[in-house]
């Protein structure tokens, strides 16, 4: 348990740097929007109206929505523009935080500044006051501790909901979150949430105490503690002063033989000189996007997937082809090297429990078509909006008489306590064995092959010390050791890290190649 | 140009001033002609027009039609900023600054006009002015009472020295007994720095007490104009005969009330 704790303890620094600065940026940009805008509203209330409308309509919005809209958006805005843009990492992440801070902060403005009392406005005009120095001298003072409050709402707000960031591939303490969750690893998780919400609690009480100075104005109370929040900013700032010349940004989607490969990839590529750094968690949607305009450098794709996906191809050709496809349409189309395939398969297949694989004599997926019309469905979160579901069900009458959707996590669980009956499972999941799951054969080859395969960015594809740091992993990894790798980070007991299960599948790969 | 000493208060000429809110006319086309150094009451009900007439001479408001002349400058070619700071505004609900302490709230016009010497001085000055302590410079205006405050703001408002004052009910907030002493001590000022003040009352009593030319307004207009002498005559007409009689009636009851009482008072 305390290696556990000392494991996660170690990458909160660098990701609350990061949260922090991502928070920090977020609400600097919304005050600085919000203020000019609550001053023009103050005075027009037409304006106050139209604003405060559609600030009140984006906090409807649910922040991982509104996260995830603005990668679409900045992916069209970087095509007009010539690929300046980075459509995923700090920039969504910002740009979706600013929006969520706007309310409050317009709100608390524009109700502070309308309430400053009639007499001390007519005071000022009748004493001569320019309207610069009415808004300076009476209303920015008179209204301040208020414009404070929801500055302080709006901080705690964005460092809540800055943890999503990790969603669009942005570093925060929603990193240790997501992948806690994926993995089971509940000290990650708790990690993660008491960071999170302890760095909330000191931002709102450090604010609270600057909005208590202002209010009873007592100078030495606020510029106290805006001085430790400006310490404490300036420490998290530290890190980007850092030199970082050639780092190598790594992607993975959201389960562990992603984080398992990328570390496995990282390690090789540090024994190599370079600087590496994870971008967990990312979504299958937006992973190509992100290597092919380098915000990432190398990840791991499965071929049936961007057959799919990408080039939106509904045939079935065999394994090898499909991999030799990949490699032309990604080079030409997307500058996109296919380094090499790693060894094995990772497809979707379908487990039942042995129980009912006895009972029912369940061997393939028309046997399973047959008993349909009784059986729940379990899948993860993708797999009923994806391709290779409409190719299966075209292929075999299947008809379920209900379909959950699950975190990966809990969808074999789910299958083991009998809540569904059937699971989209993924064949390279050591949990498959190891619940004793019967897989049902596709006799028909209506699923495309998934083999697991290295996909680099358009810089990198041409730097022979990156490509030859991690060749030797092609064709290295069998589906029995990826399952076992898989299976030490997945399983209840005895639980292992990403990292410690990459250099396990390491020392595999090496004596392989010694024998 | 308007005076800034405290020597002389400049004359006001208004010239046929109106001003309309939409089809309502609070200020149909007055002209009028007040001296320099006199001290000019104007008296009327709520919704007469005498603020609207107040605020047309610093411009908080702007005239639909006419003109406003300070010793012969038109107030349309100065920039109302500039306008205001040199004429002083006292008004009911004081507006005195709750985050500033009161050395800084007197202080305020001189902070405005970049006067950076002399401003302690000048404060200690004016609330010896005013008849209050020195020590209440430090304080905040909360700290006050409601005729302490105002003592304020009329020190606020001679701080730049104006020859003019404009007095939008300065003293209706307060108790009878403040209300009488302050009226008293400004009617002394006034004469003391020979300033022209105008003062906006729905009190014609006080308006008798303070004012040297009274002007009843309603409707928009000027109903009458007389010396307190001559409304207390009941020359001049009956709308000021109406107002006179109210402050009348009462002090003839109150003379009643000491003749029956008389043998305890003498």
């Amino acid at each position: 348990m305390t290696v556990a704790w000392q494991q996660a303890f170690a990458r909160v620094p660098e990701l609350l740097a990061a949260h922090v600065q991502l928070s920090f940026s977020a609400l600097l940009l919304a005050m600085t929007l919000c203020l000019p805008l609550a001053i023009w509203a103050a005075r027009a209330p037409k304006v106050a109206a139209v604003i405060l409308g559609f600030a009140s309509l984006v906090q409807t919005i649910p922040a991982l929505a509104l996260l995830a809209l603005f990668y679409p958006i900045l992916l069209g805005l970087s095509a007009l523009l010539g690929g300046e843009i980075s459509a995923l990492g700090f920039l969504p992440a910002l740009l979706a935080l600013t929006l969520y801070a706007l309310l409050p902060i317009l709100r608390n403005a524009v109700t502070g500044l309308t309430g400053v009392a009639p007499a001390a406005k007519q005071a000022a005009d009748g004493l001569g006051m320019t309207a610069a120095q009415k808004l300076r001298l009476v209303e920015a003072p008179l209204a301040a501790p208020t414009i404070m409050a929801g500055i302080r709402t709006a901080a705690v707000w964005t460092i809540g909901a800055a943890t999503l960031s990790t969603t669009v591939g942005q570093a925060s303490l929603g990193d240790l979150i997501f992948a806690g969750l994926q993995t089971q690893n509940w000290t990650l998780v708790l990690t993660g949430c008491f960071a999170s919400a302890g760095l909330a609690i000191i931002v709102d009480t450090l604010l609270g105490l600057i909005e208590r100075g202002i209010r009873d104005r007592r100078k030495l109370m606020a510029w106290g503690s805006a001085a430790v929040i400006g310490t404490g900013l300036a420490i998290a700032l530290l890190p980007m002063l850092a030199a970082r010349d050639d780092v190598v940004v790594i992607g993975a989607k959201g389960f562990s033989e992603q984080f398992i490969l990328a570390r496995l990839i990282g390690s090789q590529l540090e024994d190599a000189g370079y600087e590496v750094r994870y971008q967990d968690g990312l979504g299958s949607a937006v992973v190509f996007q992100a290597v092919a305009s380098g915000d990432i450098d190398i990840y791991v794709d499965y071929s049936g997937t961007i057959w799919t996906n990408q080039m939106k191809r509904t045939d079935t050709v065999p394994a090898d082809d499909m991999v030799n496809e990949i490699a032309q349409w990604s080079a030409s189309e997307h500058g996109v090297t296919m380094l090499g395939a790693l060894g094995f398969e990772n497809t979707y297949a379908f487990a039942v429990r042995p129980e009912d694989a006895a009972s029912r004599r369940l061997k393939t997926l028309d046997d399973l078509a047959r008993v349909s019309s009784v059986f729940a469905f379990g899948t993860d979160l993708e797999f009923l909006e994806r391709p290779e579901w409409e190719m299966v069900k075209a292929a075999y009458p299947i008809r379920f008489k209900e379909s959950r959707s699950f975190n990966p996590t809990f969808m074999y669980p789910a299958l083991s306590s009998g809540e569904v009956d059937v699971i989209s499972a993924f064949s390279s999941d050591g949990r498959i064995a190891a619940n004793g799951f019967i897989v049902l054969e596709d006799t028909k080859g209506a699923v495309p092959s998934y083999e697991a395969m290295m996909l680099v960015a358009p810089g990198r594809g041409s730097d022979d010390r990156f490509v030859n740091a991690i060749k030797p992993l092609v064709g290295a990894i069998t589906v029995e050791n990826m399952r076992e790798a898989n299976y030490k980070v997945d399983r209840e007991a005895d639980k292992r890290s990403p990292g410690q299960a990459a250099r396990w599948l390491d020392e595999q790969i090496r004596n392989g190649k010694d024998q | 140009m308007i005076s800034t000493s405290s020597a002389s208060g400049p004359a006001i000429s208004l010239k046929k001033v109106r001003r309309s809110y939409g089809a309502v006319t609070a200020v149909d086309d007055i002209s009028l002609e007040i001296a320099a150094g006199s001290f000019v009451a104007l008296v009327g009900l709520s919704g007469s027009g005498k603020s609207t007439l107040l605020k047309m001479i610093n411009r908080l408001v702007d005239p639909t039609a006419g003109e406003v002349l300070i010793a012969d400058d038109n107030v349309k070619a100065i920039d109302p900023h500039v306008l205001r700071r040199r004429i002083g505004y006292v008004f009911q609900n004081i507006g005195l600054f709750p985050h500033m302490t009161i050395s800084r709230n007197i202080a305020i016009g001189l902070e405005l006009a970049g006067e950076k010497d002399g401003r302690a001085e000048r404060v200690a000055e004016l609330l010896e002015l005013v008849e209050l302590p020195l020590e209440m410079a430090g304080r905040m205006p909360h700290q006050l009472s409601g005729g302490q405050q105002q003592r304020v703001g009329v020190a606020r408002a001679l701080a730049t020295r104006p020859g003019l004052m404009l007095m939008d009910e300065p003293f209706g907030a307060l108790d009878p007994v403040t209300r009488d002493s302050l009226a008293g001590q400004y009617k002394a000022l006034h004469e003391k720095l020979g300033l022209t003040t105008i003062i906006v009352t729905h009190d014609m009593a006080e308006a008798l007490y303070l004012a040297d030319r009274i002007l009843v307004m309603e409707a928009g207009q000027i109903k009458a104009d007389a010396t307190p002498a001559e409304l207390l005559s009941g020359s001049v007409g009956d709308e000021a005969e109406a107002l006179v009689a109210i402050p009348r009636a009462q002090a003839a009851h109150l003379i009643a009330l000491g003749n029956i009482d008389g043998t305890k008072r003498t």
